[in-house]
């Protein structure tokens, strides 16, 4: 199982009795591509934070591509953050002084994976995705927000990711740019062979997927209180 | 790539980085500048007379006789008798004596009247022995030694004729005009306040001052050169003289001979126990100064982790970003550190070129007031410790916003 999940529950620290998440039981197939939405609020942040390895479950399994990400320490967790899971935020996906290639250069930096090659496949990257070569070079704060989530792609697949995460990654563009992403990006899970997680409030997006839950099916805190 | 990151992040923020730049810089540059002139001094004032046992001249304090009769500054009190300096002289263990007779001057440098031995037995820093430039030591009495930085700055060469002043203010109006002198050596670089100083012989200043009362002129009195030949040129009195023994072990006895001396209150001082004294009194000083630049950087390395502090506030998503990536913690703490490193080592680039450029503009000017000799090699070994404190001193400063970040790091989650 890419993902797999058992009588996973959290609560923060500020509010122990509080649960946020319960989850029962909950899998993700490699190479499956999952739709998750949900209002905010439902726990889907911390179930982020925890299958990221941000956050460590007490209660529960949280089993990533076969690790018990609840069983290994800080650092362990960070590691393997870096070498298997890639990650596209809403916003705020670069450094925003770097530019494009520092920005990626710096994700290969934290994995093990080997340095060499990496310049060419990082060009290559950028080029399946659109960035004309005049942009490399370019602080990304100077690109377009569409040109910066699509840089973002590159920089979540550098270190060849089986899992990425996408959390909102088309909310902040418009329906051009949303097409654009979406286009580029599902060829590149599919070659990759990547379990994606999309997490997203905007059903339009949900036909790209084979599976589509919502949250509240997965998360059954709100229920148990 | 994590060099680069801290680089390119300090180039994001280049207004507060750059001011914190500058008072960095300026607060390096007090500190090199404080020690490295300290260090100078110290070499300079050190260097300045060696191989001399004892100087003797009229009682007054210690450090003031070694400093008019070394190094030239302020003036004596009294004159000591020429029969004095004789029977001294004439004493079993002397091997040698030079006398000296101060109080003229040549454009503001300092006449000193002494014998040919002078060139012979005076020696500074390690034992080294007086040299001459071009020409010889004076023979006539209206023969004049230049030392080298005289002969530079009033460009004058073998053969010139020098008018020399009464008294030692800088614009005298009574000049020695009727008696010119002729150079005829200039002596090669030192270091020391011979560099600026006229040396004629004991003969000269006497010939100067026939026919003078109380310092002033008496007119008509001035005689011609020939009848100066003739008249008895022995000097009646003399400022100071400076003695070496045959043997060091006599050094305290011959002292204390001299203190007891029943003719005249005569004060004798061993050059290096007076130059401790000097030492001693100079400490209080340094230190201030040491003090207040150990402050000074104190203050600006506040400055430093306060900015740093306060980007981190501003960075909160970077940490984020950073921490998804699969920076540890302790990434975000080695980044802060290096940046203030960064900002350290660029301030102490500049603050050293500051500080060689001063000294390249100012360095002529102490050497002529001061007769001070600041080398332009900052880089002494203990500069080099200082700059090594400096660094150290910033990786503690920069422990506090580090320390922020790596905190920051560790609660930071994907919101």
């Amino acid at each position: 199982m890419a993902i797999n999940l058992q009588n996973v529950k959290f609560s923060y620290s500020e509010a122990p009795d509080k649960t946020v998440l319960n989850i029962r039981h909950w899998s993700v197939s490699p190479g499956e591509k999952v739709f998750v939405y949900g209002p905010s609020g439902g726990g889907k942040s911390t179930l982020l934070n925890l299958l990221s390895g941000m956050f460590r479950a007490h209660h529960g399994e949280v089993s990533i591509l076969g690790e018990r990400l609840d069983q290994m320490s800080n650092h362990q967790r960070d590691q393997f953050r870096a070498n298997h899971i890639g990650y596209v935020f809403q916003q705020f996906n670069l450094i925003p002084y770097l530019d494009a290639i520092d920005n990626i250069q710096l994700a290969a930096h934290f994995s093990a994976r080997k340095q060499q090659m990496l310049g060419d496949e990082i060009r290559e990257l950028l080029s399946i995705l659109d960035i004309s070569s005049a942009d490399w070079h370019k602080p990304t704060a100077r690109l377009s927000i569409g040109q910066q989530q699509r840089v973002a792609i590159a920089r979540a697949l550098i270190n060849k990711p089986e899992l990425l995460i996408a959390d909102e990654p088309s909310s902040s563009l418009d329906q051009q740019n949303r097409d654009n992403f979406m286009s580029l990006l599902m060829p590149l899970v599919d070659n990759y062979k990547i379990t994606l997680l999309f997490v997203s409030h905007d059903m339009s997006l949900s036909q790209h997927f084979g599976r589509i839950e919502a949250l509240s099916d997965i998360n059954t805190s709100g229920e148990t209180h | 790539m994590f060099i680069k990151l801290a680089y390119k992040s300090l180039l994001n923020r280049k207004g507060s980085v750059l001011l914190t730049v500058l008072a960095l810089t300026v607060s390096i540059f007090v500190l090199l500048a404080v020690e490295h002139i300290r260090y100078q001094a110290r070499e300079s004032f050190g260097n300045t007379v060696s191989g001399v046992d004892l100087i003797v001249g009229a009682r007054t304090g210690s450090l003031n006789l070694l400093l008019y009769s070394v190094f030239r500054i302020g003036s004596p009190t009294n004159n000591i008798s020429w029969d004095s300096y004789q029977a001294i002289a004439s004493g079993k263990n002397i091997a040698w004596a030079v006398p000296i007779a101060l109080g003229d001057s040549y454009q503001s440098y300092r006449v000193m009247g002494t014998t040919e031995d002078y060139f012979k037995h005076f020696s500074y820093g390690n034992k080294r022995q007086l040299q001459f430039a071009s020409g010889e030591p004076f023979d006539g009495v209206f023969d004049v030694v230049l030392g080298f930085d005289v002969a530079k700055q009033l460009e004058h060469a073998l053969g010139d004729k020098v008018i020399l002043a009464h008294g030692i203010a800088s614009t005298s109006f009574s000049l020695h005009d009727d008696r010119p002198f002729k150079v005829v050596g200039v002596l090669a670089p030192t270091g020391t306040p011979v560099d600026q100083t006229v040396h004629v012989s004991l003969q000269g200043i006497e010939a100067i001052h026939i026919g003078w009362r109380q310092g002033v002129k008496i007119p008509g009195s001035a005689s011609s050169v020939e009848q100066l030949a003739q008249t008895e040129l022995q000097p009646k009195s003399i400022t100071a003289f400076m003695l070496g023994l045959k043997s060091r072990i006599a050094t305290f006895r011959v002292q204390r001979e001299i203190n007891n001396y029943g003719r005249e209150p005569l004060l004798s001082i061993l050059p290096g126990v007076a130059l401790s004294e000097l030492w001693q009194m100079m400490a209080m000083f340094e230190n201030t100064l040491r003090l207040i630049s150990v402050f000074i950087l104190f203050s600006a390395l506040l400055g430093l982790s306060a900015m740093l502090l306060a980007s981190i506030r501003e960075r909160e998503r970077e940490v984020q970003l950073l921490r998804v990536l699969g920076a540890p913690p302790h990434f975000l703490f080695l980044l802060i550190e290096l940046e203030a490193l960064l900002i350290s080592v660029v301030s102490t680039l500049l603050g050293i070129s500051m500080l060689y450029l001063s000294l390249a503009i100012v360095g002529d000017v102490l050497v002529s007031n001061f007769g001070l000799h600041i080398s332009t090699n900052i880089l002494s070994q203990n500069n080099v410790l200082v700059l090594l404190w400096v660094a150290c001193s910033t990786v503690i400063a920069a422990a506090i916003p580090s320390i922020g970040a790596y905190k920051s790091a560790q609660v930071t989650q994907i919101e």
